[in-house]
C-alpha cells in the first residue's frame, strides 16, 4: 500500500480496497504462485493468480529433442504424478504411429497410473489438510505414499521422476515379487484410508472449513474449463478412464465417484472415494495381469508420420492433454503442447475465492490441487 | 563483461540451430571444438578466407491437412456446422480418427457459437486453444481449438490460419476457459486476439520481448542480457553468428 495523505477525521475509519500479496502457504506453492487479492474488510472482491516462475520452457525444448527424450521432460511437469505424465505422452506419439502396444503393458501402464494417483492424492491429502490445520493428516498420508514412491523405486530405480514408460510399452519388467507387494499395499492402504476419514470425514472444525466453501455448480465448472476431481465434484460425470477408455481401463470394473454440492467438502470425499477405486483397479489389474511381451513392434528411429493429434489422459489432476504436430521428417516433434490439468484448474481460482474469506483461500488453493511444475511447464 | 559475453558468443555458437541437438550424436567432435575456438582469437581467424555462407535450411513444410478417406462419412457434428454455418468451414480433415474443420478467421466466431449451441454438436467444453507457427507460410500461424462436449461426448478439433497481423476474435465470451488458454498462445505466439478482457502475458514477465514459441526464435540465447539491453544482445547475436560461421568451417576442415 501507498502512503496516503492523513485523514481528516480521526473517526473515519479507511474503507479503501485493501490489495496484499497472498501466501506462500501451500507446500507446492512457495515462492513460485502469487496470488494478488483484493480485499474488502475480510472478504475478498478480487484474485489474481501470477504465474510463470518456473516457467522452463518445456514445450520448445522438446520442439528440439528426439521422440524419446521428450519422456524425461515430461517427468518434470506434473513431478507428484510423473507416471501418468509419461503416459500421456507415450501414448500420444503410439497414436500417431498407430502402434498397438501389448497387453501386458497396458495392465501394467494401468498399476502404475493408479500407484501415482494413490501417491499424488496422498500429497494432496496431507498438504490440503494442513492448510486447514490438521497437521496429523499430513504425517500419515505422507507415511503412505513414502510406500508408493517404494514401489516404483523397486520397479524403475526413480523415486520420483521416473522415466516410467517407452513409446510402444514399458522399458521393463516388473521385479519378481513386485506384484505381491502391490496387492499387501493395496491391503494396507484400505485400512489407512479409514484412518484418514476417521480424522476428518466427521470432524467438525473439518466441516466447518470445507462444507458450502467455494461451492461452483455443474455449468459453471463445464465453462470455467474445471477437469478431474474439481469438475466431479460438481456432478458432471466425466472421467476419461470411463468416457475414451485408454490403457486397460476398458477392461477393469470401477465407478466415477460424483459430488452433489459442488463445495470443498464434496471435492474432498471425491478423491478419498478415488482412493478406493482406485485400489480396485490395481487390484484387478494385478490379478489379471497377462503374460506376454512388454513392448510393440516399434522402429528403430521413432518418426511418426506427418500429421497432428490430441490425446487426453486422465491424470490425477485433470485432463492431461498433449497436442503434438509431427512434420514427418525430423526426429523431433514439430509442435508439442501439453493441457496441464492444473493451469485450467487454477483459471478457476478466481472464480472460487470472491465472495470468500481470507482463510477460506487457503483451503481452496489446497482443493484444486494444483502443482506448479505443470502449471508453468 | 566482455568475457562474459565471449563465453556466451561461444556458447551458443555451438548449440546453434544448426548443430543438432543431441549432444551425443557427435561426441568426438564435441570436446575439441571450445578448446580450438578458444585457443583462436579474432585477429588469428582474420587471414582465414572466409567462409561461405550456407544455404539456410529447407524450413519444414507444413503437413497437408488429410482429406478424410474416400467414401468415409463424415461425423454429425461436421455436417451440422457446414449446413448451418454455410461457407464457413473450408475443408475438413481426418487425421488418427480425430476430425479438424478448418474455418477462416473472420467466421470464427459464427463457427463457434454455432458449434456451442446447436443441438446436434453442442461443444460445451473447451479443453485447450493452442497454435503452430508455419514460418514459411503466408499465413504462417494454426490457431487449434479442441472442443469437447460432455454431454454428447465426442471431440472436434477448430483450426484457424492467420499470419502476424490478423485478429483473432477471442472465445472467452462463449468458453471463460479459454481465458488463460489465448493469453498463453498471445504471450507464447504474439497472435493478435482481439476483444480478449485481459489479455496480458502469462508465462513470461511483462517486459519480455519477442514470443518465445515462435520458430524463429533461438533456443538458447544470452538470457536476461535480451530484456535489460536489446542493443547489447544484438551485438552479442552477431558475435554468436560468426563464431558460428568459424565453427561450422572448422567442422568442415575435419571432414575432409
Amino acid at each position: 500500500m501507498t502512503l496516503e495523505a492523513p485523514r481528516t477525521s480521526t473517526t473515519q475509519f479507511d474503507t479503501d480496497e485493501l490489495v496484499i500479496n497472498m501466501g506462500p502457504q501451500h507446500p507446492s506453492t512457495h515462492g513460485v504462485l502469487r496470488v494478488v487479492l483484493k480485499l474488502d474488510g475480510e472478504r475478498v472482491i478480487d484474485a489474481d493468480c501470477v504465474i510463470g516462475y518456473i516457467h522452463r520452457g518445456i514445450e520448445k525444448l522438446s520442439e528440439n529433442r528426439d521422440w524419446t527424450q521428450i519422456i524425461l521432460l515430461t517427468d518434470r511437469m506434473d513431478y507428484v504424478a510423473a507416471a501418468t505424465n509419461n503416459l500421456g505422452y507415450c501414448q500420444t506419439v503410439e497414436k500417431l504411429m498407430q502402434i498397438e502396444v501389448p497387453r501386458r503393458a497396458r495392465y501394467l501402464r494401468t498399476v502404475l497410473a493408479e500407484l501415482q494417483r494413490i501417491a499424488s492424492h496422498c500429497l494432496w491429502l496431507g498438504t490440503h489438510a494442513m492448510d486447514i490445520g490438521a497437521m496429523t493428516v499430513l504425517l500419515y498420508a505422507f507415511r503412505e505414499r513414502e510406500f508408493v514412491l517404494d514401489l516404483f523405486e523397486e520397479f524403475c530405480g526413480a523415486r520420483l521422476t521416473y522415466n516410467a514408460m517407452r513409446i510402444g510399452g514399458l522399458p521393463l519388467d516388473i521385479p519378481p515379487g513386485w506384484d505381491k507387494k502391490v496387492l499387501s499395499f493395496c491391503e494396507l492402504m484400505e485400512g489407512k484410508l479409514n484412518d484418514y476419514e476417521m480424522l476428518l470425514t466427521n470432524n467438525r472444525i473439518w466441516l466447518k472449513r470445507t462444507r458450502d466453501v467455494g461451492v461452483i455448480g455443474a455449468e459453471e465448472a463445464i465453462g470455467l474449463g474445471l477437469c478431474g476431481p474439481p469438475l466431479r465434484g460438481s456432478g458432471v460425470p466425466r472421467d476419461l478412464r470411463k468416457d475414451e477408455p485408454y490403457a486397460a481401463y476398458d477392461e477393469m470394473e470401477f465407478n466415477v465417484p460424483l459430488g452433489t454440492r459442488g463445495d470443498t467438502y464434496d471435492r474432498y470425499l471425491i478423491r478419498m472415494d478415488e482412493f478406493r477405486e482406485s485400489i480396485r483397479i490395481i487390484r484387478q489389474a494385478v490379478e489379471g495381469l497377462p503374460e506376454g511381451p512388454i513392448m510393440g513392434k516399434v522402429p528403430r528411429l521413432i518418426k511418426p508420420p506427418a500429421g497432428e493429434t490430441y490425446h487426453a489422459i486422465e491424470s490425477p489432476k485433470g485432463e492431461l492433454g498433449y497436442f503434438i504436430v509431427s512434420d514427418g521428417k525430423s526426429t523431433n516433434p514439430y509442435r508439442f503442447r501439453v493441457r496441464p490439468p492444473s493451469f485450467c484448474n487454477l483459471q478457476g481460482l478466481k472464480r472460487l475465492v470472491t465472495g470468500h474469506l481470507v482463510a477460506d483461500v487457503v483451503a481452496l488453493i489446497g482443493t484444486i490441487d494444483i502443482v506448479l511444475g505443470e502449471v508453468d511447464r | 563483461m566482455a568475457d562474459e559475453t565471449k563465453s556466451q558468443s561461444q556458447e551458443s555458437g555451438q548449440g546453434g540451430a544448426d548443430t543438432p541437438p543431441d549432444a551425443s550424436a557427435r561426441p568426438a567432435a564435441d570436446p575439441k571444438k571450445p578448446a580450438a575456438a578458444a585457443a583462436k582469437p579474432a585477429a588469428a581467424a582474420k587471414p582465414r578466407p572466409k567462409p561461405k555462407p550456407k544455404a539456410p535450411p529447407e524450413p519444414p513444410k507444413a503437413p497437408e491437412d488429410q482429406a478424410p478417406p474416400e467414401g468415409a462419412e463424415l461425423p454429425a457434428t461436421v455436417t451440422a456446422v457446414q449446413d448451418g454455418v454455410s461457407g464457413a468451414v473450408q475443408q475438413v480433415s481426418f487425421w488418427v480418427g480425430d476430425w479438424t474443420i478448418i474455418v477462416s478467421a473472420e467466421r470464427l466466431l459464427d463457427v463457434m457459437r454455432f458449434l456451442k449451441a446447436d443441438a446436434a454438436t453442442l461443444f460445451d467444453y473447451c479443453s485447450d486453444v493452442t497454435a503452430a507457427d508455419w514460418p514459411p507460410r503466408e499465413k504462417r500461424f494454426d490457431v487449434v481449438y479442441c472442443l469437447y462436449s460432455t454431454r454428447l461426448r465426442h471431440r472436434l478439433r477448430v483450426k484457424v490460419r492467420v499470419d502476424e497481423k490478423d485478429p483473432v476474435e477471442s472465445v472467452t465470451a462463449l468458453w471463460p476457459a479459454a481465458d488463460w488458454l489465448e493469453r498463453e498462445v498471445y504471450d507464447q505466439f504474439g497472435i493478435n486476439i482481439v476483444n480478449h478482457p485481459d489479455l496480458r502475458r502469462i508465462l513470461m514477465p511483462e517486459q519480455w520481448q519477442g514470443y518465445p514459441q515462435r520458430k524463429d526464435y533461438p533456443l538458447e540465447g544470452p538470457g536476461e542480457l535480451l530484456m535489460e539491453s536489446p542493443q547489447d544482445w544484438l551485438r552479442v547475436r552477431n558475435i554468436a553468428d560468426e563464431a558460428g560461421a568459424v565453427a561450422d568451417a572448422d567442422a568442415e576442415i575435419e571432414i575432409e
